[in-house]
């Protein structure tokens, strides 16, 4: 199980940085080149709510990026240090910290919200209207549309967004050597 | 403005057939968007309520561009006026799918074809 890290400061500028990093991730750790595309929008969905919500209540707090390359499915953690109340995005009580589960994938449903912007509606830096800005929970609402498995729970003083996508099984093209461990799912090739 | 802001996305806009086109190119992102905003707020302060939004060069959108689009389509909307888009590129009009604007905003292959389509409804 490989884990890549990255910790930004929340800078609008930064989040393409992450979405770079996160695609680069996925595409060595075997998500499907069609599906590339969704990582790097929901990582940046992601990565653009906490940002807002870092700006507002925690400007020198880092955000942090975890993606981890699992047996079955790459998995992106984006967790916040944003106050839970304020960050409008707070799981349902009683979950035991697990956290909503969104179906994803057609089903999407915007996370709870108490104000705030959630996924970077307002640019940062402008006060756009209200009348004009979309619904909040669209950029929850996206996330759930594009990953396989989505999450929200509380993580320290903020809360983490967790998503997961499934994976190509490992190439069936090393050989193996005599007396090696045997790789899950390895088709070994004959020579007799 | 630092030179990254240009890398990042281009704007370009120019009058065809009494319809400002914008013309936009790379990413529209959380960073970027502002300028798209102003751009689109400039253009309605100067009486332009006709717009067409030439996505076909952009590589990435996210719902904080989709925020300024709307923002440009109401702000249009309030006199009377239209914002159509021209994207054929799947990977962008996912997140139009997703979020249900593809049934917000006209969509179009082609900027001459959005002028048409606008023109055709007058």
């Amino acid at each position: 199980m490989a884990t890549v890290e990255v910790t930004f400061t929340p800078l609008p500028a930064h989040v393409r940085t992450a979405r770079l990093v996160a695609t680069a991730v996925a595409r060595r750790s075997g998500v499907d080149e069609s599906v590339l595309d969704e990582v790097r929008l929901a990582v940046g969905e992601a990565c653009s709510r906490a940002v807002e919500a870092h700006r507002r209540h925690c400007p020198r707090q880092p955000i942090r990026v975890e993606l981890t390359d699992h047996e079955e499915r790459f998995e992106v953690v984006v967790t916040d240090s944003a106050p839970a109340s304020e960050n409008g995005a707070a799981p349902a009580a009683g979950d035991g910290g697990a956290g909503p589960s969104q179906e994803g994938r057609g089903s999407p449903r915007p996370g709870e919200h108490s104000g705030g912007g959630l996924g970077g509606i307002t640019p940062p830096g402008t006060t756009e209207p209200a009348d004009l800005q979309l619904p909040e929970g669209v950029g929850l609402a996206v996330i759930a549309g594009l990953a396989d498995d989505v999450r929200i729970s509380p993580a320290g003083a903020g809360i983490s967004v967790r998503m997961s996508w499934k994976r190509r099984p490992h190439p069936e093209t090393s050989l193996r050597l005599p007396g090696a461990p045997r790789i899950p799912g390895q088709r070994i090739p004959s020579f007799v | 403005m630092a030179l990254e802001d240009f890398v990042d996305l281009k704007l370009n806009h120019y009058n065809k057939d009494g319809i400002e086109v914008v013309d936009v190119e790379g990413e529209i992102d959380v960073y970027t968007a502002p300028r798209l905003r102003e751009l689109l707020i400039d253009l309605v302060n100067k009486k332009n309520y006709q717009l067409v939004v030439n996505m076909e060069k952009v590589e990435f959108l996210d719902s904080t561009g989709l925020g300024v689009l709307v923002g440009g389509l109401k702000r249009v909307r309030a006199h009377d006026g239209s914002l159509d888009l021209v994207c054929t590129q799947e990977r962008i009009l996912k997140i139009f799918r997703i979020t249900g604007l593809t049934k917000v905003f006209g969509i179009h292959e082609t900027v001459d074809e959005a002028i048409a389509a606008r023109k055709a409804e007058k």
